[in-house]
């Protein structure tokens, strides 16, 4: 899930730094992820997980870090969200 | 004195966000309704795409004024849905910021009963910002 999600960022995230140098627990938003990047990375995400975030996980530290994400989209799918 | 008012003092709390038109068109290009549906209202949707031409630079000030409204608001509105700060345009086209759900209850906590925006674009940019006057001192 983690290479899904660092190819989904290498494509929408914009950020400032190539994605295999950033660790899981990174702050994404110190690499650089713009809101507006946010919202394409979250809807990239549930293109490829066939999921979507409902509106109570759209805060900053449900996408902070990819962990945050792995996180976040097991959450999804497993109907705890 | 009976009946005295004592004024709680008044504090400004601004928020800006600036947006690159050309990321909305892609955005809406790749993800399309997807996109207008998760972050826009109905009547923003409505006033960005009657005039086709410029749909993507009035959907990127729309975005801004959101992320600016955020700004000023603070943690306190963290994890509120973009639909819920809405854009409109008032009787004489100046756009106004109208809050629903949590949003709104973000601003209200804070003590902030209105915002007064300004957008513009040039080109390949769009920015938004707000002022708000807010009666507290919670940040």
């Amino acid at each position: 899930m983690k290479d899904k999600i660092r190819a989904i960022l290498k494509e929408h995230g914009r950020l400032n730094k190539d994605v295999k140098d950033i660790g899981d627990k990174d702050d994404l938003l110190a690499a650089g992820l713009t809101s507006h990047a946010n919202v394409n990375v979250m809807l990239a995400l549930e293109n490829e997980f066939e999921i979507e975030f409902p509106d109570s996980m759209l805060k900053r530290e449900s996408f902070e870090s990819i962990a945050a994400i792995c996180a976040s989209i097991e959450k999804v799918r497993d109907g705890q969200a | 004195v009976s009946g005295e008012v004592v004024a709680k003092p008044m504090k400004m709390r601004v928020g800006v966000d600036l947006v690159r038109v050309q990321e909305i068109e892609r955005s809406l290009a790749q993800f399309g309704d997807r996109f207008l549906r998760r972050l826009f209202t109905e009547g923003e949707v409505a006033y960005a795409t009657a005039a086709p031409g410029r749909t993507a630079e009035r959907l990127a000030a729309r975005f801004a004024a959101k992320e600016a409204v955020k700004k000023a608001l603070g943690a306190a509105a963290d994890g509120a849905p973009w639909r819920h700060i809405e854009v409109r345009r008032g009787p004489s086209g100046i756009p106004e910021i109208v809050l629903h759900g949590p949003a709104r209850e973000a601003a209200s906590a804070a003590g902030i009963s209105e915002f007064s925006i300004s957008l513009s674009h040039d080109g390949d940019y769009a920015i938004a910002m707000v002022a708000a006057a807010c009666q507290g001192d919670e940040r």
